[in-house]
């Protein structure tokens, strides 16, 4: 090749913006910011209420006046979709269960009821029904929460994907108690339950269009026992959230944006199970972005972080728990880690869908 | 630990690090060609480790955002057809075409399917005999194997419904354009391993020689990285400009010579468009005549497309070395990875994209 059949270098083009405005894509469903744009634009301009501007995964609703009872009562709702139905670790009914029941408990509510929607697509097994509606009773049963109220739908083949399930729970807060992601302080100590990813990499695996089997279980587990001890043993908890949907990285930057803090995070610290690691490294995944549905963030003061610590290793579901940063005044609004070779990087919110990196 | 580990080892790197500092004197702007590098660079904040008298400019090896807009609006037009599965590499979905884009393909009804090798395509294409499959071949050296093996497969099974979107680039063209820019700023590179590890580096020799540029094959993890810019950086003081091998543990000189005969036998050079750039002579691979019925652009009739470009981003320049992300106008307001302007934001290995999402404020140097 001569200099001078090279190309004339163009200047400054590029393709025009789309940010789906006009219709539902699979990203406005990530958790991630696609999702928040669409809640607020859509649901929050339409629907709104003191508890649903708090933005937390509950509402928190005071009882009306004439109840004998002290303390406020809390809702959680949660749908829940999952290919395959049935997965290492659980199915979709324990996960119906465990979501709801985790929601109400981030209040740090004692959470009671349960009601359940059922949306069944034609075809689907009665056997696998069944099957799904043991997983609900035994969660429920672990958790000691009742199933109180449901409805069931079918729809026509091809219109659902299997079954659909949307539970509501609803659990009692006593009085004195004031938990939510606007109470992160500078200071406070960030704590997690275990190891992050193994939900997601679970399904991942199980849904088996990418060819490769794992030994990883889902965590889908209720947590309202492990995060009852954490209260006991840390009364002035600030935070709990379940990193769910958009991983530890989503739900860390909607806490920061809600208390207006930053959370300085050490990646050396961060529980991830060996195989997930690996995993999302030829799938060309973060971890950190990976769901979880049996791992709580505990935010607290740093003269409870011990006692906390200590609670949740106490507990089956919070053996691998691990202090992994701390909250500080600026950069406020961001989530910054400390790499494992020490530089720092800024850890952001999950756009939309996660996609895998090509190489 | 694992052999992967001890790569990723804080200690090791930061006694690299020191060596590198060192040996530092003067002022150098060294390019990583490879997207993934600038990834692998922004993910461990490698970057605030470096001397300041190092300035590292990112190269224009990320497939996705070098697509030309010419492919990605025939990308939509095949994947809109109602007789055809549309099998690609993850992250293609985001890029946007002239109007529109592949989820919004598969938003409208379109079967769009995320594949992680081509070959799980050609499965797919078994599994359907009664509709067309289509796999977007794009990238550089590096997936031109499995792309071409495709091919192959699909040869010798006679599969009548499948065919492939090529977009295949190679990486040597794209350094002799950046290095003939009168702007070029560029003076030494670091290979990109992976694509070395199937074209050996027999190609850059010449390269380096004509241009007088040192260049550095290297690997992906922080140690490697570390090591690739220390080597430049000891070329650079002494004034030599050879082509090292930083990545010994995968790359040899002559490469993967089986993986290469494969690609010559399917593939032969072409010009191709390379997006925000332009089009580079000899850059690209296409299919050779003999294997034109797998050519998805001769399958369907897509051949008469109008494109249109946004103007407001850099991605241009970026591509180019010449401009980082913070210096763009729209970065991190009007262009975030979830409403990218241009095509560094599209893909996680984009320049801009690995800025936004491991340095969005306050902006690095390099």
């Amino acid at each position: 090749m001569t200099t001078s059949s090279l190309p004339h270098l163009e200047g400054p083009i590029c393709p025009l913006p789309l940010s789906h405005p006009d219709q539902i894509v699979m990203g406005h469903g990530s958790g991630g910011q696609m999702t928040q744009q669409l809640i607020a634009s859509v649901f929050q301009s339409r629907l709104t209420s003191e508890a649903l501007a708090a933005n937390n995964d509950f509402g928190s609703v005071a009882l009306p006046d004439g109840s004998l009872l002290k303390g406020r009562v809390v809702v959680s709702t949660d749908a829940h979709i999952v290919t395959p139905l049935v997965f290492p670790g659980g199915d979709i009914g324990k996960l119906a269960v465990c979501g709801t029941v985790n929601d109400v408990s981030m209040s740090g509510a004692v959470p009671l009821y349960l009601a359940a929607g059922f949306i069944l697509e034609e075809g689907l097994p009665i056997r696998l029904l069944e099957q799904i509606v043991d997983s609900m009773r035994d969660a429920a049963q672990e958790a000691g929460v009742q199933f109180v109220a449901g409805d069931t739908k079918v729809v026509e083949k091809g219109k659902a994907d299997g079954i659909f399930i949307n539970t509501t729970g609803i659990g009692w807060l006593p009085e004195g108690m004031s938990i939510g992601g606007e109470r992160a302080q500078p200071g406070d100590v960030v704590l997690v339950s275990g190891t992050l990813g193994d939900h997601g990499i679970a399904v991942l695996a199980a849904r088996g269009d990418l060819d490769f089997e794992t030994s990883v279980q889902s965590d889908t587990a209720p947590l309202n026992g492990l995060i009852q001890t954490v209260l006991q043993a840390a009364p002035h908890t600030h935070v709990l959230r379940d990193p769910t949907r958009g991983g530890l990285a989503t739900t860390l930057n909607e806490i920061a944006a809600q208390s207006k803090v930053a959370i300085h995070l050490d990646e050396t610290a961060i529980p991830v199970n060996r195989v997930v690691r690996s995993a999302c490294e030829f799938l060309g995944f973060d971890p950190l972005y990976i769901a979880n549905e049996g791992k709580v963030i505990v935010i607290v003061p740093p003269n409870e972080a011990e006692a906390a610590l200590d609670a949740m290793r106490r507990n089956p579901y919070g053996q691998n728990a691990a202090r992994i940063g701390v909250v500080e005044a600026t950069p406020a609004g961001l989530v910054l880690l400390k790499t494992i070779i020490g530089g720092t990087r800024v850890l952001n919110t999950l756009a939309g869908e996660i996609l895998p990196r090509i190489c | 630990m694992t052999l992967l580990d001890s790569f990723r080892d804080g200690k090791k790197v930061r006694a690299a690090m020191d060596e590198l500092h060192r040996s530092v004197t003067r002022p150098w702007t060294i390019m990583e060609i490879c997207g993934g590098q600038t990834h692998s660079i922004m993910q461990y904040g490698l970057s605030d480790l470096l001397p300041p008298q190092i300035e590292l400019v990112h190269g224009p090896g990320c497939p996705v955002c070098v697509t030309s807009i010419e492919l990605i609006d025939k990308a939509l037009a095949i994947a809109s057809q109602p007789n055809v599965i549309f099998t690609t590499f993850g992250d293609m979905l985001r890029v946007p075409g002239s109007h529109g884009d592949l989820f919004s393909v598969r938003a409208a009804g379109g079967q769009v399917h995320i594949v992680y090798s081509p070959l799980d395509a050609v499965k797919i294409a078994l599994k359907n005999p009664d509709k067309q499959v289509v796999f977007f071949a794009i990238g550089f050296e590096t997936t031109a194997p499995p792309n071409v093996y495709s091919v192959l497969q699909a040869q010798a099974l006679d599969l009548k419904n499948f065919s492939i979107l090529v977009s295949q680039v190679r990486v040597p063209p794209a350094m002799e354009a950046v290095l003939s820019s009168p702007h070029s700023r560029v003076q030494a590179f670091l290979a990109a391993g992976h694509v070395n590890a199937v074209m050996g580096y027999w190609e850059y020799l010449p390269v380096a020689e004509k241009y007088r540029v040192p260049i550095v094959v290297t690997g992906f993890e922080p140690l490697d990285l570390t090591q690739g810019i220390l080597w430049a950086v000891r070329q650079l003081e002494q004034g030599t400009h050879e082509v090292q091998n930083a990545y010994s543990r995968v790359v040899t000189k002559e490469g993967n010579t089986r993986a290469q005969q494969a690609i010559q036998k399917v593939f032969m050079e072409c010009d191709r468009n390379w997006r925000g750039i332009g089009m580079i002579p000899m850059s690209g691979w296409r299919l050779r005549p003999e294997f034109a019925r797998f050519d998805a652009e001769q399958r369907f009739q897509v051949g008469d497309i109008q494109t249109h470009e946004s103007e407001i981003c850099i991605a241009g320049l970026i591509l180019q070395g010449l401009k980082n992300p913070h210096e763009c106008p729209a970065y991190g307001t009007l262009c975030t990875p979830q409403n990218p302007l241009g095509a560094t934001m599209v893909s996680s290995e984009g320049t801009c994209a690995a800025y936004y999402n491991f340095k969005r404020n306050p902006p690095v140097k390099g």
